[in-house]
């Protein structure tokens, strides 16, 4: 995780992640997507590792880990994938605890921290069961836990989960599945709310970012904002994923008009 | 090892809640609360008034001689398909509304496969005036038209679920993310002993009334009983007051499709290895990649690539024997309990009374079978497959 800690105290606001999902749209395109992403100015890259059932998800990240797992990827090809990938850039893997524990708990942990994963996203592994089964495994590994919040969560959680963290915590725009589109308005009042909650660590907001006024709302009230749906959205039938990659980082940051 | 849920709602390696955090409030909101409303007299007095007067019960259990006759040994049918709404689904989603009302919820959701369980969650919304919103995969609408009609009469949306095999497992998935978008004014009537701790909990509570009425109406316990298991909430509410009765031999039966050695089956005991679908532990039909795998069933109802974590431990512990039918199988059971008894039973139901045919029956056996649900739901599929 250290290479996540460092972008976070090195860059304290203002921070980019951008989710892709591994085998989309092509089996192979994940080395040149991370790193033209990163080339052009995204901090972090979060990769999804493709579910037949992600029960979090809306239609669009739904239909690329389709597409993706159509394609042949598998935990083990995205580590093959990784190994192709910069190994500066800080990376975080996403994806549902189902495949993970197929895969093998220790194996898994070990290859994420052989290919330079820095943090883990798993929706549905509670913080219970985490405590209980995982957090002593993930440590040995460096692998830190990112934990998610909602406009529903009360303090006291969010207290416990800022105690169970390590490097940021991810703060969901709206109690939704992701790619819902809504925007940003309807969370105003809760995204003005985040800086004044008593947490150590940085807060990186998702779900409901597809526009560059969008990242800059957030990036007012949080550390970052993470973007999934509408880079997936965008990269459907482009010919050439690393120019689309580096197209998406300069229009979301403001600098090129949209394509 | 107990063979009961203990406190953080696991059935020794099986169950949990594994939910996105999005999820916590809900559920938490129904773990902390479930026991103690339907444990209150105030909501025992509607439940058990709407249990007689609305829903018919006590059901019958019925000697089915000419049955009992062809196959030389006692048949006792407990007839859940007298029910309202022709199953015993009715059971669990009276209780739940009346739960949902408690928690002060205005909006009902709910997954389908057969339609049996939307039917009667759509009853129970007409029933309180509640707004009903049901998933059913696109696969499922076509194949059993009938329930969908009566939903939509009952004033319920059916929303089809497009995604994946577009029968029961994405119908769940629908009503999971719909769930997740609706955080605070809704409730998630799940239809079966599956998903989150404490739904499997709940539902088996709720369906246990089965178990508790064949006690009181049988002298003395059965040698067996039988019934279906899809996710498995109308054979938990059939073994439930037996689970310590060691006498009594419980059995499971569950769709084997083409047949458990061919690609095309539903037998998750036989075929699936623990894993988490619908956020819970269990038993799961999956590639060795950790993949959900899409089954195949005649039957709607048991179309599921998981099952109740109650049953995994179940079977673990050897406590109940899980076996499996093909849709040939019970096809041939529908028109054998058709022409002797002069029943029709669910094509679910059906695959109870198919085992009949693969035991070694002596008279002195005492067999339950719990008759689920009535086959009027399925008259397309017995037209298309019977020859009648």
């Amino acid at each position: 995780m250290k290479k996540l800690k460092e972008i976070l105290i090195s860059k304290p606001n203002g921070l980019l992640n951008i989710y892709c999902t591994a085998g989309y749209p092509n089996l192979n395109d994940l080395p040149t997507i991370v790193n033209s992403l990163h080339e052009a100015g995204a901090d972090m890259i979060e990769i999804g590792m493709p579910y037949s059932d992600p029960i979090a998800d809306g239609p669009t990240i739904q239909e690329s880990n389709g597409v993706a797992l159509g394609n042949g990827i598998s935990i083990e090809k995205i580590f093959e994938q990784l190994e192709l990938c910069k190994p500066k850039i800080p990376k975080i893997l996403m994806g549902y605890i189902n495949p993970v524990m197929q895969f093998g708990l220790e194996k898994f942990c070990s290859r994420c921290e052989e290919t330079g994963i820095d943090g883990l996203i798993l929706p549905d592994l509670p913080i219970e069961i985490y405590e209980s089964k995982y957090k002593a495994l993930f440590e040995k590994h460096r692998l830190s836990n990112i934990f998610l919040i909602t406009p529903q969560t009360a303090l006291e959680r969010i207290q416990k989960i800022d105690n169970l963290s390590s490097t940021f915590i991810y703060a969901v725009s709206s109690a939704s599945t992701t790619g819902k589109g809504n925007g940003l308005a309807a969370a105003n009042d809760y995204l003005e709310g985040l800086k004044s909650l008593p947490i150590d660590h940085p807060i990186l907001v998702g779900f409901n970012i597809s526009k560059p006024e969008d990242l800059a709302l957030v990036h007012k009230h949080a550390n970052g904002g993470i973007i999934g749906s509408a880079f997936i959205k965008y990269l459907k039938d482009k010919p050439e994923v690393g120019q689309a990659s580096k197209d998406f980082v300069d229009y979301i940051t403001n600098s090129a008009p949209v394509s | 090892m107990s063979l009961k849920i203990d406190e953080q709602g696991f059935y020794g390696e099986f169950g949990g809640a594994y939910i996105p955090e999005m999820l916590y409030p809900n559920v938490e909101e129904l773990k902390e609360s479930y026991l103690k409303i339907i444990h209150s007299d105030e909501f025992q007095k509607e439940f058990q008034a709407l249990l007689k007067d609305y829903v018919g019960r006590p059901t019958p259990l019925y000697l089915a001689e000419r049955l009992s006759e062809h196959y030389s040994a006692e048949i006792w049918l407990k007839r859940e398909d007298l029910c309202h709404t022709g199953a015993h689904k009715v059971n669990n989603t009276i209780g739940q509304i009346l739960l949902a009302e408690r928690l002060g919820k205005k909006r009902i959701i709910a997954e389908t496969g057969a339609g049996q369980h939307g039917v009667a969650t759509a009853t129970a919304c007409a029933l309180k005036g509640l707004e009903c919103i049901v998933y059913m995969g696109e696969k499922d609408i076509a194949r059993q038209a009938p329930n969908v009609s009566r939903m939509r009469m009952l004033g319920a949306e059916v929303r089809p679920a497009m995604s994946g095999s577009r029968t029961l497992k994405d119908a769940t998935n629908e009503a999971i993310r719909d769930w997740i978008n609706n955080p605070t004014d809704t409730h998630y009537i799940i239809g079966s002993v599956v998903g989150p701790h404490p739904y499997p909990d709940l539902v088996a509570r709720l369906q246990a009334v089965i178990s508790e009425e064949i006690k009181a109406q049988l002298d003395g316990n059965p040698t067996h009983i039988m019934a279906c298991v899809g996710g498995g909430s109308n054979a938990i509410g059939a073994f439930y007051h037996f689970l310590d009765d060691e006498d009594v031999e419980l059995i499971g039966l569950e769709a084997a499709g083409h047949g458990i050695n061919t690609d095309k089956s539903a037998a998750t005991m036989a075929l699936g290895t623990p894993g988490v679908l619908h956020a819970s532990m269990t038993l799961v039909m999956q590639t060795l990649d950790g993949q959900v795998t899409e089954p195949h069933s005649v039957s709607a109802g048991l179309d599921y690539p998981g099952v109740g974590p109650w049953h995994a431990h179940l079977h673990k512990e050897g406590r109940v024997r899980y076996e499996s039918v093909t849709d040939q199988e019970a096809l041939d059971a529908v028109l054998l309990l058709s022409r002797k008894e002069g029943i029709i039973p669910a094509l679910e139901t059906a695959h109870a009374f198919a085992h009949l045919e693969k035991m070694d029956l002596k008279p002195t056996d005492r067999i339950v079978i719990n008759l689920s649900g009535r086959g009027d739901k399925d008259l397309s599929t017995y037209i298309e497959f019977l020859d009648v």
